[in-house]
């Protein structure tokens, strides 16, 4: 990423609940501050806020790193928690690790991560059992 | 919701349904476009738009998060169902309006979706 890049990063604490939302929304304020079409903007949202509650689900600490370039609006998505196993499955719609007490408050609908994919022009996924997750995912504009 | 339909004001909704305002009463000016009915927060996000009404049975705080998020017009509570405290400090908090009701999800939508289809 070249100059002109906007770039801002945002910590999310895991099993914080509350407070779930405020980075995606945060996040979706920037970018119509800095004009994104709205399409886009709906898309970033959608990734966003996933990959947030994923954090806020599963992981003990996290962040998002929010790049804006001319061309491009990247999310670099790094948490510090149990990682995935099985990243295929994980990918798979309808799959979930979530608890019952996440499923009936409406969580762990196994929509998370194939609508981050959804809503991404690349979408790249790394995970280390016992160490954490990386998300890579770029809209672009 | 597609075009042909007509925009109601949340007042119009809340009147005729009855419907109790937990938060921001004085909105009702805000124009409802549509509505989505929904308890799993990932098709929620994924699908409602902006200016719908929601309808849920969800009552915790990241009803808020999803609202705000997808500027929803507003959430509607359904089944007799109350927001928890921190629901509705969030919801103050983000200018979210809360509503409920004691009809079903099922009574709401389709008695919201007459109230858009009509004219």
């Amino acid at each position: 990423m070249n100059g002109g890049t906007f770039r801002r990063e945002f910590e999310v604490t895991g099993g914080d609940f509350y407070n779930a939302g405020r980075v995606s929304t945060e996040i979706k304020e920037i970018l119509r501050q800095i004009g994104i079409a709205a399409p886009k903007i709906r898309r970033l949202a959608i990734a966003a806020y996933e990959a947030e509650m994923n954090m806020v689900m599963y992981a003990r600490s996290g962040k998002v790193l929010l790049q804006v370039t001319p061309e491009v609006v990247r999310l670099d998505v790094n948490d510090v928690g149990p990682g995935i196993e099985n990243i295929e499955l994980a990918m798979q719609e309808g799959y979930s690790t979530a608890s019952e007490e996440m499923r009936a408050m409406g969580f762990g609908a196994g929509m998370g991560l194939p609508n981050i994919k959804k809503n991404a022009d690349r979408f790249e996924i790394r995970s280390e059992v016992g160490k954490g997750t990386t998300l890579e995912i770029e809209v672009r504009l | 919701m597609h075009g042909g339909n007509r925009n109601v004001k949340l007042s119009e909704i809340i009147q005729r349904l009855g419907l109790a305002v937990c938060t921001h009463p004085e909105r009702g000016d805000t124009e409802v476009t549509g509505g989505y009915s929904g308890d799993l927060l990932s098709d929620v996000i994924a699908n409602a738009q902006a200016g719908q009404v929601w309808v849920t049975i969800q009552t915790h705080s990241n009803v808020v998060a999803v609202a705000a998020l997808k500027d929803l017009a507003a959430v509607v509570l359904a089944n007799g169902r109350t927001p928890q405290d921190d629901t509705l400090r969030k919801a103050e908090e983000q200018n979210v309006i809360l509503l409920t009701s004691g009809m079903t999800s099922f009574e709401l939508a389709g008695k919201i979706y007459e109230m858009i289809k009509e004219k």
